[in-house]
């Protein structure tokens, strides 16, 4: 089959369908191209098509429209067994009447690789997870956290090139799965494997992804690195979903270029980047992030707009403050600021005038 | 540290002064009463209706007070016999054998040691009866001399043989009845071997048993897909393969080995249907019924969800994802079902199995109905003489011979596979 769409797509879905009841599109349209070595993620609320996605992927799942490439060839008609895909489940599936070592050894053993080159490849895999005592243990002798460290052995050691993983981290506490998603992203770069990841976990897909696909409703919403995904998301569902976000709802009044100004439904004016706006009068949704806002007008361009606050609640985290505050009848407008020697700390009851820069500000789809 | 505290303190007190452990303990046996009011009435019923009944059989296959007891003066007389000299025993022998037979008939019990010995030798309940009718007018004082009294009752009197059986069986308990059960019998020098030709339980013993196993394996073979279906299928489907599994469990056991009849009979509907395709003339039509073939079709169907369900219960913990994650490791479906699904479905099949084996060897009405004469099984034998011949010893030893053979095929599936492997639920 001939190479089709970006030359260097590792892996590439072209506008893939997919439909269980013959009714509802659980996937719709997926377009999506992964260079080689990659670490994606696929973050999205539960119900969205990432376990679908990931199943297409590995074989599971049939598309029901459309194309899958691997390496530039289209997968298709490929059973399961023979795409060579690692795979790590949620619930881990390590076979429960196997030891450690045998688990591990199965996909080679299905390889029919010698005796002797399987036990070396399952020490070599093992202690890369630093697992190399349990092999002679049984899953259920483990924990959660080592089951999860022998299910990604078990997905890396016959060598895979691609390797998936739906939801690896989700039934592990706060701390073991930020240790764990360390250890996961630093195996797929040195490896050099390319990875799909599955998560609804925004911090997680945030801290360890190359690039990151936001599904929502069958689509991806948007397909960017982390800090562009956070800094300039491209729709209120993007916005609303990464981060903490503040949204005020008005009309375009003015569009000059890269900034425009809105008034909020009170009469109140704003500055904003125009996102998904694009003439005058068009209704819109505003999002700013709670560490963008400014009430300190020395730091504000010279005729910026401000907005009046009154401040609700003022939370000390620590690190940071939170403030909360009512801004054109917004009662959840919160601020962040950081906890410094000279840091201003606001008073329940105080009235106050908040700006931001307009590149900070981003007017997007109102809906 | 802590022991030079406790030492120095004396043993932990509870809030009222009494000593912890004994409170404790008074707290705890309180609990344990509660639990087991709470289950007495179970207790009270297995008991009953389970666990003594079982006694009761044991003892009755060991159990022979019946000689001692009708004939007291004679089992004593008989004692210095000697067996193998050839020589009839002595006339006091004979005397104590008609004061016996005289109290026996007038109590009408000379007729059921007779039964009893008649198990060991025949003939001897007729020389009983025999002596037992005129006994009635014995006169102990003038009468005799007894031995040929008796002789001229019923000429088995003069029989050594006869004799021999009475002394073998004067003791109150007795082998003779799990001797009978493994076609054995007490020879003139201790236990041998029967003629050939009167040999049967070992023989139906190992049937049962081959029979049962066939029918074990069987139910594996038809159960597995059916499990897996259930398992696997959609709720909807499922619920009503699984009303199609049970139905059997609302028809009446008769009704479907009845149906059976029907269905295998030379003129009935699977022969007609042969015949009708051409794959068989109709002058040689199939005997599938009334032999080993027709007990183990009718029995497999009647007992196929006690496999089923074992198995369904323990696929249906199964996550789907076992199999995906070895496809995704590189193993084909056969591979896959074989090395992953497959042991995991072992205990399931290992409690079907058990299920189905022990209620096998134990079944009775459908190879009565069905079995003919070579389909039957050694629990028809036993209800032949709880009912019939109303030998109700060997009836028992040959159900403790079950019972045990039991035992021990779940001592050796503990062994080998373990008896945790096996999961009912
Ligand atoms: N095997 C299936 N049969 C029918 N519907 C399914 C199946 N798997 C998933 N779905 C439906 O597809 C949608 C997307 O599911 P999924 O891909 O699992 O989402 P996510 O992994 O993002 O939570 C859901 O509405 C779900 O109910
Ligand atoms: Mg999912």
């Amino acid at each position: 089959m001939a190479k089709q769409g970006n030359s260097d797509a590792f892996v590439a879905f072209e506008r893939v369908q997919k439909s269980y009841d013959g009714e509802n599109l659980v996937v719709k349209d997926l377009n999506l191209t992964m260079p080689k070595g990659e670490f994606l993620t696929m973050l999205g609320p539960s119900g969205s098509g990432k376990t679908t996605c990931l199943m297409m992927l590995a074989g599971f799942e049939t598309a029901t429209h459309g194309d899958i490439l691997l390496d530039g060839v289209s997968i298709n008609n490929i059973p399961p067994h023979k795409r060579g895909i690692g795979m790590v489940f949620q619930n881990y599936a390590l076979f429960p009447h196997m030891t450690i070592a045998e688990n591990l050894a199965f996909p080679l053993e299905v390889r029919k690789m010698g005796k002797s080159e399987r036990d070396e490849k399952v020490k070599r895999a093992l202690d890369m997870v630093q697992m190399g005592a349990f092999g002679g243990r049984r899953p259920s002798q483990l924990s959660g956290g080592q089951q999860q460290r022998v299910a990604l052995a078990r997905a890396l050691v016959f060598e895979p090139e691609l390797v998936l993983m739906d939801e690896p981290l989700g039934a592990l506490d706060k701390q073991l799965r930020e240790h764990m998603q360390f250890e996961i992203t630093r195996l797929a770069h040195e490896l050099g494997i390319t990875t799909v990841y599955v998560t609804h976990d925004q911090t997680e897909a945030l801290t360890m992804s190359d690039r990151v696909a936001v599904f929502n409703d069958g689509r991806i919403q948007q397909l960017d690195p982390p800090s562009v995904l956070y800094e300039k998301p491209q729709n209120s569902f993007v916005a609303q979903f990464i981060g903490e976000n503040n949204t005020l709802e008005g009309v375009v009044t003015e569009i000059s270029g890269d900034t425009c100004v809105v008034r909020l439904d009170d009469g109140e004016e704003l500055d904003a980047t125009p996102v998904n706006v694009t003439k005058v009068g068009e209704r819109t949704r505003v999002s700013i992030r709670p560490e963008r806002v400014e009430f300190n007008k020395d730091r504000l361009k010279e005729g910026a707009h401000t907005l009046k606050a009154e401040v609700l609640e003022f939370i000390y985290m620590g690190d940071i403050f939170r403030t909360r505050l009512r801004v054109a009848g917004n009662e959840d407008f919160i601020i962040k600021t950081r906890n410094a020697p000279d840091q201003v700390r606001l008073e329940p009851g105080a009235q106050i005038e908040i700006g931001w820069l307009p590149e900070d500000c981003r007017a997007l789809d109102a809906s | 540290m802590s022991d030079a505290s406790a030492t120095q303190n004396g043993p932990v007190l509870a809030a009222d002064g009494t000593p912890l452990k004994r409170s404790l303990a008074r707290a705890l046996r309180r609990q344990k009463m509660r639990a087991l009011m709470l289950i007495a009435p179970l207790l009270l019923f297995i008991l009953v209706s389970f666990i003594l009944p079982i006694g009761d059989m044991l003892y009755r296959s060991v159990d022979n007070k019946i000689v001692q007891n009708i004939l007291p003066r004679t089992v004593v007389a008989l004692a210095d016999w000697d067996s193998t000299s050839g020589e009839l025993p002595s006339e006091a022998v004979y005397t104590a054998l008609a004061a016996d037979m005289k109290e026996a008939a007038a109590a009408k019990e000379h007729t059921k040691v007779g039964v009893r010995l008649n198990y060991e030798k025949p003939g001897v309940a007729s020389a009983f009866r025999k002596a037992g009718r005129r006994a009635k007018k014995f006169d102990l004082e003038a009468g005799g001399p007894w031995k040929e009294a008796f002789l001229k009752i019923d000429k088995k009197w003069g029989d050594t043989e006869v004799w021999r059986t009475i002394q073998t069986y004067s003791p109150p308990v007795t082998a003779g009845y799990f001797l009978n059960a493994v076609d054995m019998r007490v020879g003139v020098d201790g236990a041998e071997m029967r003629p050939e030709r009167e040999r049967i339980y070992m023989a139906l013993l190992k049937r049962t048993l081959w029979m049962s196993l066939l029918i074990t394996g069987s139910c594996i073979l038809l159960a597995y897909p059916v499990a897996w279906l259930l398992a696997n299928l959609p709720m909807r489907s499922a619920n009503m393969l699984m009303i199609l599994v049970l139905l059997p469990f609302w028809t009446s056991l008769l009704v479907r080995t009845s149906a059976w009849k029907i269905l295998l009979q030379q003129q009935g509907v699977i022969n007609d249907l042969l015949v009708w395709v051409g794959l068989v003339p109709d002058d040689a039509r199939l005997q599938i019924i009334n032999n080993q073939f027709g007990t183990i079709v009718a029995m497999t169907h009647i007992l196929l969800p006690f496999m089923i369900l074992p198995m369904y219960s323990v696929m249906q913990t199964i996550n789907p994802s076992y199999l995906r994650a070895a496809k995704s490791l590189g193993a084909t479906n056969w591979t896959a079902f074989w090395r992953v699904y497959f042991p995991q479905t072992v205990p399931g099949i290992g409690a079907g199995s058990i299920l189905v084996f022990i209620l096998a060897i134990g079944y009775y009405i459908t190879p009565a109905l069905v079995g003919g004469t070579k389909g039957t099984f050694i629990s028809n034998q036993i209800a032949f003489h709880i009912s019939t011949s109303l030998n109700w010893g060997l009836a028992a030893a040959l159900g403790a011979i079950l019972l045990v053979v039991v035992l021990v095929l779940y001592w050796a599936y503990d062994k080998i596979v373990g008896i945790d492997n096996v999961k009912l639920g």
